[in-house]
């Protein structure tokens, strides 16, 4: 592996002097997300393994071309898990992938997205330095927060390398609830329920029907089963059903149409948009299915205090991600400038800039 | 940076309106000399208290126009120095800007200046059941401003995260006088997680002037256990098991054997006198869901030879409990008046190690070390106690806290777990960071402040200063105000 990353910073090095672009890559299973880009191919599947994982510390250490599958294997062992139950798309997804996304799945609002659980990285700029950031402790205040940044920011500002994560134990007990709600009172619902203590842990709804998960411990579980009614779904449904959410693998994702992102303050009222619509996360995620002018909807979107991303296919050309004010667009030129000035890694893949 | 007529600035700042607060009189800036870390002081040239971002706007577009620069400060509860002043500079004092704006409580976001204290957000989301997670020890006068500054902690991290996991939204001045908005009220934005670049920045991005804070369900139902054991791997054992058994406290502090003597002697506490360490366990949730992790926890000490269990009946037996550790303080703080707090955070699993190391330089320097350390996370507090009349002493201590720090970046630590670096660990940043790292840190404030204004040579090293270090033993650290509960 030292070999790996002594030939990659190499690699980089030169390519930042001769201005060559490249294409960073794990498993492919995101590669239809976010800006076009164009580059000499940068595989990172070879650079695989978990480094380090010790349960009773709750770190996990992991080089970036570990595919999800590895790690959320080796962690069941322990009854563990990632804590943002990380989207796989296919099968392959890297850790790398994830975190460079910074996609998280349906537990996300309940214990948090993976910048939540990013502790350290190790990644080579683009000026071919291997750096070190944040570390495998769970609390780090020493320096910026680094490793955060590199979340979800495309691979454009560094290589991602090593990657140190917070993760917790597996809730024992999860079951799944089913109601028959409208749009505005299964908003109203699960806002409602998110600020009582109650074990939940996913949230979806889509044409008339809610669906709410509750996670923890079995007589934790029993108690707020009691308080909530709804209808018990059977639990290798639920997990299908869930885990296909999480992939969009329902067939309102199967679709040749643009799906968009709209990711929203969770207590926004239905957005009326006369497209297919699927809500999650409490309310915040809202996924649009078809054709739309991309500016109409931002600027409405905007308007309700979130953000669109055209999340997979339709025409990218008018913007894949939301875009930013111009002071916070010189901050985000700056930033690639200073870890990446020749803008070699992975130039317009991040295209709100 | 050339240090300016005094006049000049305070011309334009003479000429922002509405009008502002200025302090020059020296004798009324003696209270802003330093903040919590109380060994460095300077008078700033003076100091401003705005009432509106408007007016910090302004401020910044006056002082960066001029090349001053500019500290911001909160409460000046901070104990590492981010908040003391320069004298060729002015400090930004933004208690004023305490305006608790809204309490959404549908949301679960409460809309807050950065001079509302800490506490006061937790008692106004209360009426609606919620509360505000991050419980730094000095809460009750702390301002969630420096919160975010500093990305503080508290007791109860390890479940409910740090400052930069409970924060929805936060408004930053720059130092040009631009406002951003970094984060957002959706669960993410667009572009880079810069609310994350800023949380824990230490005043050298921006000054941070509104909040949105994310606020969560008050539990249920609250246990809290203490338990004594015959030696400290017994007790770290028992962490390890809890946690791997897939339990998750709400708190989870261990202390060492200098804490139960010093309950012992002033407190009467009637703990085991052989046991060499104590763990306090907080867990909460549903009523059901603590009533089956308490079972389990109560096993798990029992197997790891815990001598002795108290659980708390009540809220009043729960205040005695955590007495053990808050009193043993007082109590040591009357044999040696001063100590010095350490904020190093290692993997849980080299604690014995570490512990048997500290103990040993203790001895060494002759001095006395009570650790106490949130167990959960790793984080260790050794306090050094000392008497800073006893010439030398305060040294001694810097020196041997130094060590300790060094001791934690070699099993794979940090220096700082929630106390930041401000002035007190620059050195330190040289040891954990290579220059290129250090570099990108430096790259990375320019991207936020390129005229360099705001709080220089604070957090991040210049790395000249490093080389002029390098090889030298690490020495440094400082005396904090004795009389505020922080660790």
């Amino acid at each position: 592996m030292d070999t790996f990353i002594q030939d990659l910073t190499e690699q980089i090095s030169q390519a930042s002097a001769a201005g060559r672009a490249v294409a960073i890559h794990g498993g492919n299973t995101k590669s239809f997300y976010g800006g076009a880009v164009t580059g000499q191919a940068l595989d990172m599947r070879p650079y695989t393994g978990i480094i380090d994982y010790e349960p009773k510390e709750l770190v996990l250490t992991a080089r970036a071309g570990t595919t999800l599958a590895e790690i959320e294997t080796a962690m069941a062992r322990d009854n563990q898990m990632l804590p943002f139950e990380p989207p796989y798309f296919a099968e392959g997804a890297t850790i790398g992938g994830t975190v460079a996304t910074g996609l998280s799945g349906p537990r996300r609002p309940y214990t948090g997205a993976v910048r939540d659980f990013v502790l350290g990285t190790r990644i080579v700029n683009g000026k071919g330095e291997d750096l070190r950031f944040g570390g495998r402790v769970i609390k780090n205040v020493a320096g910026y927060d680094v490793s955060r940044l590199m979340t979800g920011a495309m691979g454009t500002l560094g290589v991602l390398l090593d990657l140190s994560f917070k993760v917790l134990p597996k809730p024992p007990d999860e079951i799944t609830l089913r109601y028959e709600l409208d749009e505005a009172t299964a908003i109203l619902r699960f806002n409602e329920w998110a600020g009582r203590p109650l074990p939940i842990s996913a949230t979806s709804w889509h044409e008339g029907v809610a669906m709410l998960r509750l996670s923890g411990a079995i007589a934790g579980v029993k108690a707020a089963r009691e308080k909530l009614g709804g209808d018990l779904v059977d639990g290798a449904d639920a997990e299908k059903f869930w885990r296909d959410l999480r992939d969009h693998r329902l067939a309102f994702f199967q679709t040749d149409e643009p799906v968009w992102r709209l990711s929203v303050p969770s207590t926004t009222p239905a957005l009326n948009l006369d497209l297919p619509h699927w809500m999650e996360w409490g309310g915040a995620l809202r996924w649009l299915r078809g054709a739309t002018d991309a500016k109409t909807l931002r600027a409405k979107v905007e308007a309700a205090g979130g953000h669109v991303t055209l999340f997979r296919g339709g025409e990218k050309t008018s913007g894949v991600f939301h875009p930013l004010p111009p002071v916070l667009s010189k901050i985000h030129r700056n930033l690639k400038s200073a870890f990446d000035p020749a803008n070699i890694l992975n130039p317009g893949r991040m295209d709100n800039f | 940076m050339t240090r300016l007529p005094d006049n000049a600035l305070l011309e334009d700042l003479s000429r922002i309106t509405p009008p502002l607060n200025v302090i020059v009189d020296r004798e009324r800036l003696r209270p802003f000399e330093t903040d919590a870390f109380i060994s460095h002081r300077a008078v700033p040239m003076c100091a401003i208290l705005p009432e509106s971002e408007a007016q910090v706007c302004e401020i910044l577009k006056s002082c960066s126009a001029r090349g001053v620069p500019v500290v911001t400060r909160g409460a000046g509860t901070g104990i590492s120095g981010g908040a003391i002043p320069r004298d060729d500079g002015v400090l930004v004092v933004l208690t004023r800007l305490n305006a608790v704006k809204q309490v959404d409580p549908l949301a679960r976001t409460a809309r807050v200046g950065p001079g509302v204290r800490n506490v006061v957000v937790s008692e106004v989301a209360a009426p609606h059941g919620l509360f505000y997670a991050p419980d730094p020890s000095s809460q009750l006068i702390c301002s969630i401003g420096g919160n975010v500054a500093e990305n503080s902690g508290g007791v109860h991290c390890l479940k409910y995260g740090l400052t930069t996991h409970n924060l929805m939204q936060v408004r930053v001045v720059l130092s040009e006088g631009e406002v951003i908005t970094v984060g957002s009220l959706a669960l993410d934005t667009a572009g880079y997680d810069l609310l994350a670049v800023v949380t824990g920045s230490e005043g050298m991005l921006g000054l941070i002037t509104e909040i949105v804070v994310k606020l969560q369900p008050i539990p249920e139902y609250v246990e809290t256990l203490l338990a004594a054991f015959p030696t400290v791997n017994d007790a770290a054992g028992a962490v390890g098991q809890i946690i791997g058994g897939g339990v998750i406290p709400a708190a989870l502090e261990m202390m060492d054997k200098m804490v139960i003597e010093a309950c012992e002697k002033f407190m009467s506490a009637g703990f085991p006198l052989d046991a060499e360490a104590l763990l306090l366990i907080e867990l909460d949730g549903a009523r059901e869901e603590v009533a089956e992790q308490l079972a389990q926890v109560e096993r798990v000490l029992v197997n790891c030879h815990a001598q002795e269990i108290r659980r708390a009946k009540d809220d009043a037996e729960r205040e005695k409990l955590w007495k053990a550790r808050k009193g043993a303080f007082a109590a040591l703080a009357t044999i040696r008046p001063d100590y010095y707090t350490i904020d190093g955070t290692i993997p849980r699993r080299c604690l014995p190690d570490v512990l048997a190391r500290y103990e040993i330089l203790a001895q060494e320097y002759g001095m006395l070390v009570a650790n106490v350390f949130h167990a959960g996370d790793g984080n260790l507090h050794p306090c050094i106690f000392y008497d800073a009349t006893v010439p030398g002493e305060m040294e001694r201590s810097e020196e041997l806290g130094g060590k300790m720090l060094e001791i934690c970046v070699e099993v794979g630590g940090t220096i700082t777990g929630e106390h930041g670096v401000g002035i007190e660990k620059l050195r330190q940043m040289c040891i954990q960071f290579r220059p290129n790292e250090i570099a990108a840190f430096h790259a990375i404030k320019a991207a936020f402040d390129p005229s360099g204004v705001l709080n220089p040579g604070k957090g991040i090293p210049e790395l000249k200063r490093c080389s002029e270090w390098g090889g030298m033993h690490v020495r440094n650290g400082q005396m904090p105000r004795a009389d505020i509960p922080r660790f």
